[in-house]
């Protein structure tokens, strides 16, 4: 029927997009001929994540500000145990390294556990699992030109809860969970996208975040506390605490007065943010909370009607148990396994449309992507409901968006905050050969019961900037 | 009645169609497959024996999944350890998802393949759904 230029593709055979088959035996489309290594499933990931050690420590792509975060740690750090404890080890006790050394060890620990395990993606739905769900959508839809809702509502512990069909990972999206702009990755139990580590907390590293905020704000808590000593004890035997700050040690003449008034001006800043953090993350904990739904206001009792949280086990001490010690689910997206030769030739069963997906890295997937994308050209005029509105990405972390994500959870506006996201445009390419449906984001509610700490946190919140709201092309 | 086949015979046949069992989440987040009984299998399989199928695997995802003194001991014992021990055990769900491997590829071997079915670990399909994939019978022509 069509003949590709590029790639050493055979004659496509109308019959062959409608049954599957399982093998084309050794003949790989694009000349392929079996010789190539065989390739892991992370060097072939659809999201935007980088791995290291062949698979095994994963981070988001963009990963933001962890160098200044392990900086800022290493560097009071590395100055508390230089100038300050040497001081305090005299006049006071030998215990206080070995504190800070404790919390710091814990901190750095945490750190590295949140930034590079896999937060609990869920991998992208298969061609025929997506064209399954595809056939349902379409025979519950009513009227063939208006486009079947893409939500699907589910009963939990007699909640309602809706789910929502994600047009990235071809799925709808299991309960709490939440696509990621960033990662660009549906991530279980989403909480946020946090830059200060790298990655997004999810399901699977929440447990570490929320140690590596607690673990934080004891050590520049205790750092704090041991520099205010340091300086009383110094301005003691002085005449002031002036004097204190400009005097220095015969060992290290030049450093030590500086050294202090940066660790002040660190731990200062730090423990107001973190100390808030902290607090808001054990509320959320002790309520089976995500930061998502908190801000989306998803169990809050609005207009009168009594919508609990579903999931709450209804005691503090379970719910922290719960979220912190709980099983530790295992990695869904096999990142070390091998990519099977079979799934290069996987063809659609279905008629109804399957809009393409395009995995840049695998040149394999190419021969499927391209027969789906005829396939889907040739349906295009008459399925136009189920083409994906493309992927919208937010823009670049910038100070803007930081301030105005931040000002949206401490004002609450009325209406949608569109400045802030006025700065989104598409970064990948649309799959589809169609216009993009408006995104539209449900306002914030007004509702402020919960403590609203994270002033400075730059919480991404970008799970609903994916929520498209099906509208009709025009 | 269609001929047995084994489990090799299956890698030679051709798929016909493929049926995806969802997941059940009106308890909630955990692991658990819908047991209502597909419309495509009713000429393959007994109700009854792929019910019980899908009963056993979420029985094991809740093993899985327990919350009990197990876990939590586990879970505060990785965090004293500063999460070390993991390199030299394996946790308590990955133990249980070496079960349900082993459980899925016994089916397979006894119940489903020579029915012409086959089941899919749902690990590989990252715990959304249950893949049976219908293999043509040829002895009975295709579907």
């Amino acid at each position: 029927m069509l003949n590709m230029k590029n790639c050493e593709y055979q004659q496509i055979d109308p019959r062959a997009l409608r049954i599957s088959t399982t093998r084309v035996p050794s003949t790989l489309p694009c000349g392929r001929k079996g010789t190539q290594r065989p390739r892991r499933k992370w060097e072939v990931f659809p999201g935007k994540n980088r791995f290291y050690c062949d698979g095994r420590l994963m981070l988001a792509r963009q990963c933001g500000v962890l160098p200044l975060t392990i900086s800022l740690i290493f560097i009071t750090s590395g100055l508390f145990f230089t100038f300050d404890c040497p001081f305090l080890v005299d006049h006071l006790t030998i215990f206080i390294p070995v504190i800070g050394a404790v919390l710091f060890a814990f901190v750095v620990i945490n750190l590295l556990q949140t930034s590079f395990t896999d937060p609990g993606i869920l991998p992208r739905a298969l061609p025929d699992e997506a064209a399954d769900i595809e056939r349902q959508i379409d025979n519950s839809g009513s009227s063939t030109y208006r486009p079947p809702p893409r939500t699907k509502e589910i009963l939990i512990n007699n909640q309602v809860v809706k789910l929502k069909y994600c047009f990235t990972c071809k799925m709808f999206r299991p309960p709490r969970t939440s696509h990621c702009s960033m990662c660009d990755n549906c991530v279980e139990r989403f909480d946020h996208h946090c830059p200060w580590v790298g990655n997004c907390v999810g399901r699977r590293n929440y447990r570490f975040f929320y140690g590596f905020i607690v673990s934080l704000s004891f050590l520049t808590s205790f750092i704090f506390g041991c520099v205010i000593t340091h300086l009383v004890l110094r301005s003691q035997s002085g005449s002031g605490i002036i004097q204190a700050i400009q005097e220095s040690p015969a060992r290290y003449p030049f450093c030590c007065a500086h050294s202090t008034v940066v660790e002040l001006v660190i731990c200062f800043f730090s423990i107001w943010s973190i100390l808030g953090l902290s607090g808001f993350h054990t509320y959320l904990v002790a309520s089976n909370l995500t930061t998502n739904e908190d801000i989306k206001g998803s169990w809050s009792s609005k207009r009168g009607e009594e919508s609990g949280n579903p999931y709450t086990y209804n005691n503090i001490f379970t719910n922290c148990f719960v979220v912190l010690c709980g099983p530790m689910p295992p990695s869904l997206i096999d990142r070390r396994g091998f990519v099977p030769s079979d799934d290069a030739i996987h063809t659609v069963t279905s008629e109804a449309e399957i809009p393409p997906f395009m995995a840049k890295n695998d040149a394999n997937m190419c021969a499927q992507s391209t027969k789906e994308l005829l396939e889907s050209m040739a349906h295009s005029t008459a399925v136009q409901a189920t083409c994906a509105p493309g992927k919208l990405k937010t823009a670049p972390v910038t100070q803007e968006s930081l301030l105005s994500t931040v000002s949206i959870r401490v004002s609450r506006p009325s209406k949608p905050p569109s400045s802030g996201w006025s700065s989104r445009q598409a970064r990948r390419p649309v799959d589809m050969p169609c216009s993009q449906s408006t995104n539209k984001r449900a306002a914030p509610h007004t509702r402020l019961p919960s403590p609203v700490f994270s002033l400075r946190h730059s919480a991404f919140i970008l799970s609903d900037a994916r929520d498209i709201d099906f509208i009709p092309l025009s | 009645m269609a001929e047995t086949h084994s489990l090799q015979d299956l890698r030679q046949a051709a798929v016909a169609s493929k049926v995806f069992v969802q997941r059940d989440y009106t308890t909630g987040t955990i692991c658990k497959f819908q047991t209502r009984f597909p419309a495509e299998l009713e000429s393959r399989i007994d109700k009854a024996q792929f019910e019980e199928t899908i009963q056993t695997l979420n029985n094991l995802y809740a093993e899985a999944e327990k919350l009990g003194g197990r876990s939590y001991l586990e879970g505060c014992l990785a965090c004293l350890t500063a999460y070390t021990i993991f390199l030299c055990m394996e946790t308590h769900y990955e133990k249980v998802l070496k079960k349900i491997a082993k459980y899925i590829q016994e089916q397979n071997e006894k119940i489903y393949a020579p029915l012409g079915l086959l089941l899919t670990d749902p690990i590989e399909r990252g715990l959304r759904v249950v893949e049976i994939t219908i293999f043509e019978d040829r002895s009975i022509g295709s579907r």
